[in-house]
């Protein structure tokens, strides 16, 4: 009952799926071939009559203008060899959803249970050989993590006379539905391997605070008094084991720290009480608007009198190392799920995106198991790309940054902001609390074994029939469709409180919301699957994508459920939450789980760690001065953390919502790299919300302060440079960090977990100085590869978020030239600290100068440009960042499409190459119309602010240097050299 | 006479809130609705005069863009839809409503018949891609909608805009009817000629949006209900623009029929 229609492009019309594979595999690999056509399959694993087949056939799957299409017939002519891929088993596959309900439609009539499609995509290649196409399908058309290949020469394809060359992708391994218990009365050594063997990551003192539970006397009477056996079921252990997880606990942030610098030593009782918390609180104290911070899925301050704002990123790096598609998907639309989950349910209104690769140009060898930096870029931005688009969320900001380290793991951030009304049904936005006797309602998705243990997953343990757990595919649809749903049932009232389905699915979701009421019943036999055969605890613990669970009054559940059913989302109610004090799970009626809520959520014992500053000597850096300044400019232009990223910018969707009012993108030929995004959410209203970010793992080597303070003074400049001001801006802080615990496979953890420490200090004291509170955070710890003897630490790495109210839009500059005439400035000291700059990048050194953050000299700078920026004095503003003051004018200069003559002699420093390529933290270029330039000047005096020169109608870059040196070029050509390197 | 306008909403559209926005602002009352809501009363279009389907990525794209929600329409709705028309009331499709109508054959209607006569696919770049064009309106279009409009910049943001004719005799009489309302234009005006990025995908003869026969029913793959605030255009910085954006027109020219003839 399985028959198969194949979809291809007439003949005559182009192919562009096609073509843009066989550019790719020119561009990627090396690879010519003659051509490659695209052949959409759809498996219908269905019983349809042939009436009905060649009615779906013709009606829905094929496009009658430009295609053509067979039914259980090989569609593909002119071909040597075909590659077919489709998901393994057990992977969301969302065309095949969609074709079931573009069926439905068609016939009128539902398919019966275990009745679905499968979408699977042949490449008809001519023109290779079978060893290439081998390569071609491996290392381009499948991931072999989630999609299964088949190769096949015309004459094998030929053999199969019409017949399917891929098998399906049925899910026939069952897991044993039963509840085992686990042995803890064992050796130490005994139990670290069951820590190990059973995928829990718990240390010694973890597992024994576990063993201990369950001897206390008190415990094993109320395991009695409720049925449970006296040992610990597996559900039991491996949803404390999520519950106190690095990701879920901070443990890291939270350990006892004895820190020693120079021969000093201290002891640091929580990272992030004693830096986080305390710059927020301290902070706090001055900034009126906090409404919410650190203990809900996101951080909310007040947007306007009727709304607040919310704001969450969320890495997503592992997963995006294994399928950087996938993975990154699910880490935009996760992260939108932490917005839909803040307060009593925010609407997404942004996404910004950071990601950091090796570079894409890598020709070394790759080690085992990991991908090539390029397939890892395309991948992950296809995967942002399609899980924002698809949702209409515009991505307004972001970076990508590269450093060789992050060959052995890719950094991906995802973030998203919210708007929420202040009251909804009369009640505070912010706070939500579940009651004794909601009803426990799960939402969206269904649950399969998606994701389980993820991190730590192995591909050996895979085989044929096995659904993939490591990674998900996102279902933004799904999502969105649930989204609206819960947004409308929000504004009824219908639910008390709700949160997403993250990591650790619904141990987590339903134990963090049970907190409130002290307990929940979960009766996990009525939770829906994708498919039969999860164990109880895979069902409990299971990361299956785009669920959120909410506490439901009893009186408001028939209005919730039958909303839900008009809205096409399954809603099922699990259970209910008790004042019992127990986490309790059910499954077919018999209690498999009966968790103390203070144990689980208080029991985890303090980790205690040791850190010692103990940084490698670095070579200080070797400037040799060059009087053509035009060629080095050029090869800073084109450095890839300088150079344009707009073919990559230009596939996301930032204008959806229509309240763009600064894109990514300015100037005349909407070329010219923006600062920091602003949008205007509230129609009608000229406030805003400015949204950027810095992050400088660059500087890490040589001093972890410094690349914090680097990455904040970056995040506030960009604000500032468009008009936003400081008081008004909140922060919001990603570490990604290598393993700092000191082991034998990490031995130089005390060092790395030092410079966390110099990192921390950096936090508190820079943010505590600009005013910024932080409102949210998080932190990944263990971004390491390790296989065999190849060890890849990533730089230490922070990306600092920040955002800022604006009172007027109409107010923010762009930082594109405006006229001829008008004057240009450099604000801010300009210091001889080439320490991590690119300009020594390229000559392969890194330095020790390091650029450092006055903190008290660039708040008034700060002060002074907004306040010129408010008075409207400013024509144009470009914070100077990678690449120094060069790179900032000539950018400055090609997006307004005008030239400037310039004299850098005044900023007085020897060295011609300092000048321009220094990266001093807190400067800003500025052109000023010549009417405006007294009154600017006056704004800025006590600060520094030099006058370098004039635009001109010529386009040309002009710039006079020392000992005669100087830069002269048009400036198309320069716009070229920072466009050329990454236009994909 | 207050204008209602039905903006449909579910299953992944997601220009609803923009696109009734745009309406509000020109004057109109606005009532979005879930396509299931309507499917279980059809009845209920009768009380509204402008039928809009908004830009988004209705089912994923899946399949092809706009198609799974075309086929729901056309057999859950197609026979109110078809009455809506009759009664001389107005349609717009923006984007992925545009490929939406154009695959349940609302437009180009030249026999007043629902059947897929063009069809919008991948861009020549085989990329989505967001950026701003130059649009040119035709002065000899029986369109309601671009009546007024000489050249407009809209942002466009899709991956599967290009338009193709089934055969040269329909592209024909599609110019020969003057249901080509919008093309790709220079920003000087001069037609775009298939040049990217003026043509941003490849569209057969510039074609960025058409109407019916009647200049009634209307879609087009630019986003006018993005342009709405002088701050959404990109140049805003530098160029002196009315606080009005452009787009606003688009909407307005609807209305004003909607008042004047229905």
């Amino acid at each position: 009952m399985d028959d198969r229609i194949e979809v291809a492009m007439k003949p005559g019309q182009p192919d562009p799926a096609g073509s843009a594979v066989r550019a790719r595999l020119a561009e990627d690999l090396g690879i010519q071939v003659e051509d490659i056509r695209v052949i959409d399959v759809f498996t219908i694993h269905a019983a349809l009559t042939p009436d009905e087949l060649e009615k779906v056939r013709v009606e829905l799957f094929t496009d009658p203008v430009i295609q053509d299409s067979t039914l259980n017939h090989t569609i593909a002519k002119d071909y040597d060899f075909i590659v077919e891929a489709g998901f393994r088993p057990g992977v969301t596959d969302n065309v095949g959803k969609s074709s079931v309900e573009g069926i439905q439609d068609t016939l009128g009539r539902n398919f019966a249970p275990g009745e679905t499609v499968f979408k699977s995509r042949q490449y008809a290649i001519r023109g290779a050989n079978r060893k290439t196409c081998e390569r071609i399908a491996t290392r381009m058309l499948a991931n072999e993590l989630i999609e299964q290949w088949v190769l096949k020469s015309r004459e094998e394809v030929e053999a199969l006379n019409g017949g399917a060359l891929l098998g399906l992708p049925i899910v026939t391994d069952q897991s044993e539905v039963t509840v085992h218990e686990i042995d803890l009365e064992i050796p130490d050594d005994a139990l670290l391997e069951l820590s190990r063997t059973m995928m829990l990551a718990l240390d010694l003192g973890e597992m024994k605070a576990v063993q201990a539970y369950y001897r206390d006397p008190k415990v094993q009477e109320a395991r009695q008094e409720r049925g449970m056996p006296e040992r610990p079921t597996d559900i039991e252990i491996e949803c404390i084991a999520q519950t106190w997880s690095e990701h879920c606990k901070h443990k890291i942030f939270n350990a006892e720290i004895r820190y020693q610098e120079n021969g000093s030593e201290r002891v640091i009782n929580s990272l992030f009480n004693t830096f986080v918390k305390a710059a927020t609180d301290e902070v706090g104290k001055r900034a009126g608007w906090l409404v919410s911070v650190f203990h809900d899925n996101a951080g909310m301050i007040r947007f306007d009198e009727n709304h607040h704002f919310a704001l969450k990123v969320e890495t997503h790096n592992s997963p995006s190392a294994l399928d950087p598609y996938g993975g990154a998907m699910t880490g935009i639309v996760g992260v939108n799920r932490d917005i839909l989950g803040a307060g009593l349910g925010c609407e997404c209104i942004f996404n910004t995106d950071v990601f950091c690769f090796a570079t894409p140009f890598f020709d070394g060898d790759i080690p085992e198991r990991l991908l090539h930096p390029r397939r890892v870029l395309r991948g992950v931005h296809a995967g942002v790309k399609d899980g924002g688009n698809q949702s209409g969320i515009p991505d307004i900001n972001g970076a990508i940054v590269f450093h060789e380290r992050f060959l052995g793991k890719p950094l991906v951030f995802c973030g998203t902001g919210g708007l929420i009304p202040t009251k909804i049904t009369g009640r505070p936005s912010e706070e939500k609390a579940a009651q004794p006797a909601d009803l426990i309602v799960m939402t969206g998705g269904r649950i399969g074994k998606d994701g389980i243990h993820g991190a730590t997953f192995s591909s050996e343990e895979l085989h044929a029939g096995s659904p993939v757990t490591a990674v998900q595919i996102g279902d933004p649809i799904t999502q969105k469709k649930m989204a609206d749903f819960l947004i409308e049932a929000r504004d009824l009232g219908l639910f008390n409180c709700i949160t997403d389905n993250g990591a650790g699915g619904l141990s987590s979701s339903v134990g963090e919301m049970a907190q409130k009421p002290g307990g929940a019943i979960l009766h996990l036999e009525r939770a829906p699957l994708k498919y039969a055969g999860l164990a109880p605890w895979e069902i409990f613990l299971s990361e299956a994508q785009e669920r959120m669970s909410l506490a439901v009054p009893p009186d408001k559940l028939d209005a919730f459920m039958n909303l839900a059913k008009r809205r096409e989302v399954e809603a099922t109610v699990l259970g209910e939450f008790t004042n019992s004090g127990f986490l309790e799970c059910f499954y077919g009626g018999k209690r498999i789980a009966a968790l103390s809520m203070s144990f689980l959520h208080k029991g985890v014992p303090k980790m205690h760690l040791e850190a010692r500053l103990d940084p490698p000597k670095l070579a200080p850096e070797i400037v040799i001065e060059d009087t053509d300044l035009t060629a080095g400019l050029k090869a800073v232009l084109g450095s890839l953390n300088v150079c344009s990223k707009e073919s990559f910018v230009r596939m996301y969707d930032h204008e959806v919502q229509a309240q763009s009012v600064l894109k990514q993108f300015q100037g005349v030929d909407h070329d010219g790299p923006g600062d920091a995004a602003v949008i205007r959410p509230v129609r009608g209203s000229k406030r805003g919300l400015a949204v950027a970010c810095g992050l400088s793992p660059k500087y890490s080597d040589i001093d972890a302060y410094h690349m914090m303070a680097c990455s904040i003074d970056e995040a506030v400049r960009n604000l500032i440079a468009v008009g936003a001001k400081l008081g008004t801006i909140a922060g919001l802080d990603n570490f990604c960090w290598p393993d700092p615990v000191q082991s034998e496979k990490t031995p130089d953890g005390r060092h790395k977990l030092a410079q966390l420490v110099r990192a921390c200090q950096a936090l508190y004291d820079v943010c505590n100085a600009y005013d910024i509170p932080l409102i949210s955070g998080k932190d990944s710890m263990k971004n390491d590869y390790k296989i065999g003897d190849t060890k890849i630490s990533i730089p230490p790495t922070v990306l600092f978020t920040s955002v800022a109210v604006m009172e007027d839009v109409t107010k923010a500059v762009s930082m594109d030239v405006k006229n001829p005439g008008d004057v240009v400035y450099v604000l801010g000291e300009t210091k001889d600290e080439m320490g991590g700059s690119e300009y020594l990048a390229l000559r392969g050194q890194i330095g020790v100068n390091v650029p450092k953050v006055d903190v008290k000299t660039a708040r008034a700078i700060y002060e002074k440009l907004n306040k010129a920026i408010e008075a409207g004095l400013v024509a144009s503003c470009h914070d100077c960042s990678d690449g120094g003051l060069g790179v900032a004018l000539a950018e400055t200069a090609f997006a307004g499409g005008w030239g400037m003559k310039l004299d850098i002699m005044p900023i007085g420093l020897e060295s011609n190459a300092a000048t321009l390529f220094s990266e001093t933290q807190s400067r800003f270029v500025v052109t000023v119309s010549k009417k405006n330039a007294p009154a600017f000047e006056t704004a800025m005096a006590g600060s520094y602010c030099l006058r370098l020169g004039e635009v001109t109608p010529e386009t040309k870059l002009f710039i006079a240097g020392r000992y005669g040196a100087k830069l002269e070029a048009p400036i198309a050509d320069l716009k070229e050299a920072w466009q050329r390197p990454l236009r994909f | 006479m207050s204008v209602q306008v039905l903006v449909l909403t579910g299953f992944g559209i997601n220009c609803d809130r923009e696109t009734g926005n745009a309406f509000k602002r020109a004057g109109a009352d606005v009532s979005p609705m879930h396509l299931n809501d309507i499917a279980t009363a059809p009845e209920m279009l009768k009380k509204f005069h402008i039928l809009a389907i908004p830009g988004g990525f209705s089912f994923g794209d899946d399949i092809a863009s706009g198609k799974i929600l075309a086929n729901r329409l056309r057999h859950k709705l197609g026979g109110p839809i078809k009455q809506f028309i009759a009664d001389g009331k107005l349609v717009i499709g923006i984007c992925n409503g545009f490929q939406v109508m154009v695959k349940m054959g609302i437009l180009p209607l030249l026999d007043n018949e629902f059947i897929q006569e063009v069809t919008l696919t991948n861009n020549n770049s085989g990329r989505f891609e967001n950026r701003w064009i130059t649009l040119r309106g035709n002065p000899d279009s029986p369109c309601i909608w671009t009546k007024g409009i000489d050249r407009i910049e809209l942002p466009v943001r899709h991956g599967e805009g290009k338009f193709i004719p089934m055969n040269n005799t329909i592209l024909k009489i599609l110019h020969e009817n003057g249901q080509i309302a919008f093309q790709y234009c220079t920003p000087d005006g001069a037609i775009a000629r298939g040049e990217f990025p003026f043509n941003p995908n490849g569209a057969i003869d510039d074609i960025a949006g058409i109407c019916d026969p009647s200049g009634r029913i209307f879609g087009l793959m630019p986003h006018p209900e993005a342009f709405v605030d002088r701050t959404n255009h990109p140049r805003w910085t530098r160029e002196s623009l009315p606080e009005e954006g452009a787009g606003l027109q688009v909407f307005r020219n609807a209305i004003e029929y909607a008042q004047a003839n229905l």
